[in-house]
């Protein structure tokens, strides 16, 4: 293996190794390739589609009480995932970003989880 | 310093300056301990301690939302179509967020700072609509003391145009710079860590509008 030495714009000496092409993409990643333009558009797409059922689900009145609930929460969780592993390539990227960002997001639900039912919002 | 040279092999593109070599070199590309880059592992941090911000506001809505005077309303204010076109629109914006990074990453900057042009089109639009909503609801007498609801609503949602609003500023800056040439380190980076903030407003957009405007009070 040989390497090459470079000078970064910001003027850091770099020595940086030679990587074969199958490389995985990202260091620390969980392995996959990030999606193409089409598949953006084909997930933008999608959340749209599912947007349109949540409407629907809410407007038409094909659901009503507990399963509506259940169905808008699930589509929504569905959406959240989507948005976060793709656009925002967390599933693309170091597990580090995921685990910093889902501890939000886990303290935030227990906190405010707990909030609520301090309030007996869960049982009315 | 010396101009940038290689030893070895000369590379095969001419990179533009302000950007990387597009390798992710593993535990070399970024001079850290976690050998990551910290700009990002610090938008992350600061996207986690905003999910506590909202998950504040959004439960105290949840709370808050029968709390209502002079039967002013979920039921009676919302205009679910009118809603929904304003959260595809959001949506949307993602789409072409995710482009002008996936542009930038390809540097290609002209296409870039059109896609970044277009999304803080589509979050002028979204804004717009927000106002008009508000605009709405308080010709109709719901007020921001009006009662618990109002109040509780307003501050959610409004925090959340703020957010958006900060969001299309750190969008026409980025332009601006992108043109002067006046972006500091990594171009892409750059792009990708106001992209990072603009999907997390557009993430939740997806849950106020869940529990806001669809589930049933």
């Amino acid at each position: 293996m040989s390497s090459d030495a470079t000078i970064t714009d910001s003027g850091h000496d770099e020595t940086v190794a030679e990587y074969p092409p199958s490389q995985p993409v990202h260091e620390g990643g969980h392995g996959h390739a990030e999606p193409t333009d089409k598949q953006y558009i084909g997930i933008a797409l999608l959340l749209a589609v599912l947007t349109a059922i949540e409407i629907a689900s809410t407007e038409a009145g094909w659901f009503s009480g507990a399963p509506l609930v259940t169905i808008l929460l699930s589509l929504m969780v569905v959406k959240f995932l989507l948005v976060v592993g793709f656009f925002m390539h967390l599933r693309f990227d170091s597990r580090l970003f995921t685990l910093v960002f889902y501890i939000g997001v886990v303290f935030a639900i227990g906190l405010y989880g707990v909030m609520l039912a301090t309030f007996h919002f869960w049982t009315g | 310093m010396s101009d940038a040279t290689a030893t070895d092999t000369a590379p095969a593109e001419e990179i533009p300056p302000g950007y990387d070599d597009g390798e992710d070199h593993i535990g070399l590309e970024h001079h850290t301990s976690t050998g990551l880059s910290n700009t990002k592992l610090a938008m992350w941090l600061f996207l986690g301690s905003e999910c506590l911000l909202f998950g504040g506001l959004i439960s105290t809505y949840m709370l808050y939302r029968n709390r209502q005077a002079d039967q002013l309303g979920p039921d009676q204010l919302w205009d679910i179509p009118f809603t929904s076109a304003t959260s595809f629109i959001l949506l949307m914006s993602s789409l072409t967020m995710v482009m002008a990074v996936s542009a930038a990453k390809r540097r290609e900057e002209q296409r870039t700072r059109l896609w970044l042009t277009v999304t803080a089109m589509l979050g002028g639009l979204f804004l717009a609509g927000q106002v008009y909503e508000f605009t709405v609801f308080y010709r109709e007498g719901l007020g921001y003391t009006t009662s618990l609801f109002s109040s509780s609503f307003y501050t959610l949602t409004g925090f959340h145009g703020v957010h958006v609003a900060v969001g299309i500023v750190m969008l026409l800056s980025l332009v601006a710079m992108l043109r002067k040439n006046k972006v500091l380190g990594d171009k892409a980076e750059t792009v990708e860590m106001v992209g990072l903030y603009w999907h997390f407003v557009d993430v939740v957009w997806i849950i106020i509008f869940t529990l806001v405007y669809l589930v049933p009070a």
